[in-house]
């Protein structure tokens, strides 16, 4: 198995990856990002047949590629962490393990997605999700799409969906009237975001909505929802749901690097001014520290990317700019916290391990993940738990334990690997 | 990106636009896109869109690949799985 090196490695070519690479690429280190997507850009700038990249994304993605000691690897996951400073890396075609000798992890956020009766049925898919799969060229021409959840990400994807032609029928928005117009009140701070707002602005949008059930025999057909104080059911071809972000940290979690201290809503890697994660060489910058959007990712990995490679002077002039988006961050989390009535939405009989097809009944009487996990097989499938073990945190206030390696499936033969190089060649 | 690409799905040749997605191509081959089936026997389709929920794995060129973040390529060959 090949063992390569380089100086800095980025995992994660998202907006914050991408700011983290071009500010450290001056410094003349060898830089290697690697990304589990088929294009740099994150989910918020995800290229494909259905998708018109902002001219910021094409701006980065430029950037990324003048500078040749920048190398970028798409389809590429990360395995293992088999010794201090290694990888242990995978795309389609082989696995390898590469020596870093500074790390900044950028891998983002997911949805929280939430299990309700219905959810399972072929055409539910989160909110970011149905972007995504737009994006790279699912057809939702003609298409009745009910978009559920929480946050601005629902108009987002509302949006995404109007263009590539289908008809939005409803957005419901859990949190209340009040709320949302606290959070629009606000939006002047960040004049860029009121403008995103208004263009953003839709009919079919409900707030104090929540999603009961999606009916379909075999796909989606129908989906009920309460609005304010009474039940409506509207037929639709698609929903799609999503009820905030949740940082991605299970890497960092694997390597050591320490939480935020827990409070309301989900963990953090904990970061200092300068990026850097409890652990000497590594940092972490974008969602994988909260989310915030586009505009704080490129201002924290800009911020990482000088620091990784020495350059605190220049670390030091985007902190007003951080500090300006993490605010922006904070009015987004006050204002679309989660009802406790979400924490209703799964009946008996509804699936929440999709992977194992663990019905909620199953979980009740658990007494934390691992007895869930042990005794019912909750989060034992192919994704890890990243789903179930969300919302069993959102549900049950379950803490999963920090992940263990393969951070994600892999091949026999990139398993090999954590066997050492030199054993491996041998064979 | 233009034109279209040729793949094959469970043996039925399917004409997608170049850079579309194997989870894209899946709903464009007919139905809503089931990628595999439950344990208990449940279809599923892609869910997520970005490769952590693995509801779209399918197998890919005789590879267990995520249909979400594979791009279809020329005489691809996709077996829905389970």
């Amino acid at each position: 198995m090949t063992l390569e090196h380089c100086d800095l490695l980025i995992v994660g070519a998202g907006p914050a990856g991408m700011a983290a690479a071009v500010a450290a690429a001056p410094s003349g280190a060898s830089i290697v990002v690697i990304d589990d997507n088929p294009a740099p850009g994150g989910q918020i700038w995800r290229d494909g047949p259905g998708a018109t990249l902002p001219p910021a994304a094409r701006k980065w993605r430029d950037a990324l590629e003048r500078h040749a000691n920048i190398r970028v690897r798409s389809g590429t996951r990360v395995v293992a962490a088999p010794s201090r400073n290694q990888l242990l890396l995978e795309d389609a075609e082989r696995g390898w393990r590469l020596q870093w000798n500074r790390l900044i992890l950028c891998t983002g956020a997911r949805e929280l997605l939430l299990p309700f009766p219905g959810w399972t049925l072929p055409g539910v898919t989160g909110a970011g999700g149905l972007q995504a799969l737009i994006k790279a060229g699912l057809p939702v021409e003609g298409e009745r799409v009910v978009i559920a959840g929480s946050g601005p990400l629902l108009l987002a994807a509302a949006a995404t969906a109007r263009a590539a032609g289908a008809k939005v029928v409803r957005i419901a928005e859990q949190a209340s009237f009040a709320a949302v117009a606290g959070f629009a009140a606000s939006l002047p701070r960040w004049p860029g975001k009121a403008v995103q707002a208004i263009t953003l602005a839709d009919a079919q949008y409900r707030t104090s909505s929540r999603i009961v059930s999606v009916q379909g025999a075999t796909q989606v057909e129908s989906v009920r929802l309460r609005q304010g104080g009474r039940e409506v059911e509207i037929e639709s071809d698609r929903v799609a749901c999503g009820f905030g972000l949740v940082p991605n940290t299970q890497l960092g979690r694997m390597l050591g690097c320490a939480l935020t201290p827990e409070g309301i809503g989900a963990q953090a890697l904990a970061v200092d001014a300068r990026q850097a994660t409890s652990l000497a060489d590594i940092y972490a910058a974008g969602e994988c520290t909260g989310f915030g959007g586009s505009e704080r990712a490129l201002a924290q990995g800009t911020i990482a990317g000088h620091a990784a490679v020495g350059n605190e002077g220049a670390a030091k002039q985007h902190e007003r700019e951080r500090a300006r988006w993490n605010a922006f961050a904070a009015q987004l989390g006050r204002s679309f916290a989660l009802a406790p009535a979400i924490r209703q939405m799964p009946q008996p009989d509804t699936v929440v391990c999709r992977c194992e097809d663990v019905p909620f009944s199953a979980l009740a009487d658990c007494s934390g993940w691992t007895d869930a996990k042990l005794h019912r097989r909750c989060g034992m499938g192919a994704c890890q738990g990243r789903v179930c073990g969300d919302a069993a945190q959102f549900l049950f206030g379950w803490t999963p334990p920090a992940p263990r390696p393969p951070l994600s499936p892999a091949r026999i033969a990139t398993l090999a690997g954590l066997a050492g190089p030199v054993d491996v060649d041998r064979q | 990106m233009s034109g279209e690409t040729l793949l094959h799905i469970d043996g039925q040749l399917v004409r997608v636009k170049a850079g579309s997605s194997v989870a894209a191509a899946l709903r464009v081959a007919g139905g809503v896109g089931v990628a595999r089936t439950s344990v208990t026997g449940q279809p599923r389709a892609p869910f997520c869109g970005m490769g952590v929920c693995q509801e779209c794995r399918v197998f890919i060129d005789g590879r267990r690949r995520l249909a979400c973040q594979t791009v279809c390529a020329e005489g691809m060959r996709v077996e829905t799985s389970e």
